[in-house]
């Protein structure tokens, strides 16, 4: 099992997700963050005093799949969220020891498939 | 240089003639002086200065309108509209807008440019002699209603528009659409006049093209990014503040007790409070009516459309609350209530309407129009002396009033939309409409203000106050491939 963490444009999430749910992986989980990378600040101004801003938006998204999933995620990741432009973000993988699903108490990568009615539905 | 000589020779020429003292206001104070200014000048100015006062307010009713019905990130752009607008409005109101709108004339008024050299006022702008108001209290009284149909204009281009589009446009509404359609309507033009059309507050003359031009920006400038799905299916972009939503739909509801009852120009004929009546059970009935058609529709208590059922239906009874008894308005407000939402579902299929302006102020102002041709007193028609002294189809049984009401819609909608039409052609051709597909990514506010209406939200409190890691110079790796003046979030 591995994670799969990427900080992404906003307007990429969008057709992630939708790819992903069309792929059958519909468990995710995502963050507004803001961070600082090779991107450059934006300048505020405030009745003249100049104000920049250096930490982006962007969004964080993480999913647990397994292994042999990872390299679907993350090429549809590097497809929608590449615009070319400075600032298109990072995908991060990392390996996961165990998963335990909440209701049910059971552990193992089996915990990780999609409920069968959800795959469809966005 | 022989040319800006000229130039220069005639702005001067024109600030020395605005210089010599005008006429109205040097006889208002050598009457006062002499002790016969009437006091019915007084009491009819008064409430002429508080109505337009409360029509004024309707202006911060259109922004916290707007600004709740917009995403956070373009909350601010809203402010500098809503200034920029009511000013520009009111110099070229002041210069020109007047004089077209209720200066003599049966297609364009000519006189009252620069609100001077008219002679007596009385004459000069007869169709509101009923009431010996001042003139300065009239001409203000005017110009808040100008200043609110421009205002209507851009509740369809919220989120998307340059900035640049408000001013070029409202140079020209100000000083040339809304005069001479208005002056058809009710500034003694042709269509009041000849025709006989009925408009007591402008449903017509102030909602009808206010919406009118609303739609010829939005036929060219298209949706908001995102609003249709790639199915072509409409999508919710839901606005950031229902609070400020319903502080604005509450404002301008108190606007309006201006806006109608203030239509009278006068207080001494008593008329002004039935007026209020009037008005308050049109609003009242039109929530009412909105929401239950909503719930139909949607099975919720549906808090934007219990709003845009209240302005439609005060919309709906502009035109006729001068012109109808009191138990036609919540007949006529309900019927508003009714269409409103149903319109809304029914235009955003296919145009992105962010605060439902076509269908509040459009459909709702062509309904109010026409319903005078229905419910208008014969009493009070002739009370106006404008249109069939018979009154509407209900008094009279004849059409005819119906038939002058249709007419004035579709002359003032054709004559809005063509003129605003080629005016957005044209800009867009030269200057464009909307900001590029990255400053709308990133807000209004950023992208044409360089600033935030909420900026707490958008920088990191750390930066904000200014102990992160910062300057750019130092340590930060800078991109040189990215413009300076990048936005895109």
């Amino acid at each position: 099992m591995k994670l799969v963490t990427a900080y992404i444009r906003h307007e990429a999430f969008e057709p992630i997700r939708t790819e992903l749910l069309e792929l059958g992986f519909p468990s995710l989980s995502i963050s507004e963050v803001k961070g600082s990378g090779r991107q450059k600040g934006i300048t505020e101004r405030y009745r003249g005093a100049e104000l920049t801003n250096y930490l982006r938006p962007k969004v964080k998204l993480e999913c647990v799949v397994a292994s042999r999933d990872v390299q679907t995620i993350v090429d549809t990741i590097l497809k929608h969220a590449r615009s070319g432009a400075i600032g298109d973000g990072k995908v991060f993988v990392m390996p996961v020891e165990e998963a335990y699903r909440i209701r049910t108490g059971e552990s193992g990568e089996e915990t990780l498939q999609a409920h069968p009615d959800s795959v469809a539905t966005p | 240089m022989r040319r800006s000589r000229l130039a220069r020779g005639a702005l001067l020429g024109l600030l020395a003639l605005l210089a010599l003292p005008a006429v109205a206001g040097a006889d208002t104070l050598e009457a006062a002086g002499n002790g016969v200014l009437k006091d019915s000048v007084a009491i009819n100015s008064i409430w002429v200065i508080l109505a337009g006062v409360l029509v004024m307010f309707m202006q911060a009713g259109f922004a916290l309108l707007e600004i709740g019905f917009s995403r956070g990130k373009n909350a601010g752009t809203v402010v500098a509209k809503i200034l920029t607008n009511f000013s520009i409005a009111a110099l070229m109101y002041w210069a020109v807008g007047f004089a077209f709108a209720f200066g003599p004339g049966d297609i364009i008024g000519s006189d009252g440019f620069f609100l001077r050299d008219y002679g007596d006022p009385q004459e000069a702008f007869a169709v509101m002699g009923l009431s010996d108001a001042t003139i300065e209290s009239k001409w203000f009284f005017q110009f808040v209603f100008c200043a609110v149909s421009l205002a209507i204009v851009w509740g369809t281009t919220l989120e998307r528009v340059k900035f640049g589009v408000y001013i070029m446009y409202a140079i020209l509404f100000a000083g040339f659409i809304y005069p001479v359609a208005s002056h058809w309507v009710f500034g003694g033009g042709w269509l009041q006049v000849n025709v006989g059309m009925q408009d007591f507050a402008g449903s017509t003359a102030v909602h009808l093209i206010g919406a009118t031009g609303a739609l010829a920006v939005l036929l060219q400038l298209g949706p908001r990014r995102g609003k249709y799905g790639p199915d072509g299916k409409p999508r919710a972009i839901p606005g950031h503040n229902m609070p400020l939503f319903g502080l604005g739909v509450l404002i301008l509801w108190l606007g309006w007790f201006g806006f109608n009852p203030g239509s009278t120009l006068g207080a001494l004929d008593g008329r002004f409070p039935e007026i209020v009546l009037v008005t308050l059970l049109a609003g009242g009935a039109g929530v009412l009516t909105a929401i239950i058609t909503a719930a139909a529709k949607t099975k919720s208590i549906d808090i934007g459309m219990a709003g845009n059922g209240a302005i439609g239906a005060l919309v709906a009874i502009t035109a006729p609350s001068g012109y109808v008894e009191a138990w036609t308005a919540p007949i006529i407000g309900g019927i508003a209530g009714v269409i409103v939402p149903l319109s809304i579902y029914a235009i955003d299929k296919y145009l992105d309407d962010p605060v439902g302006a076509l269908s509040a102020h459009g459909v709702a102002g062509i309904w109010g129009t026409l319903s005078c041709g229905i419910f208008t007193n014969p009493r009070l028609a002739q009370y106006n002396a404008f249109g069939d002294p018979d009154g509407g189809l209900i008094y009279s049984g004849k059409f005819t009033q119906l038939g002058y009401q249709a007419l004035g819609v579709v002359v003032v909608f054709a004559f809005v939309f063509v003129l605003s039409y080629i005016t957005f052609a044209i800009i867009k051709a030269t200057y464009g409409l909307r900001v590029s597909a990255d400053e709308e990514d990133a807000g209004l506010d950023i992208s044409e203000h360089g600033m935030y209406g909420y900026p707490e939200q958008f920088i990191p409190a750390p930066e904000l106050i200014g102990y992160a890691t910062a300057p750019g110079s130092r340590d930060i790796p800078v991109a040189s491939a990215s413009s300076s003046k990048e936005v895109t979030a």
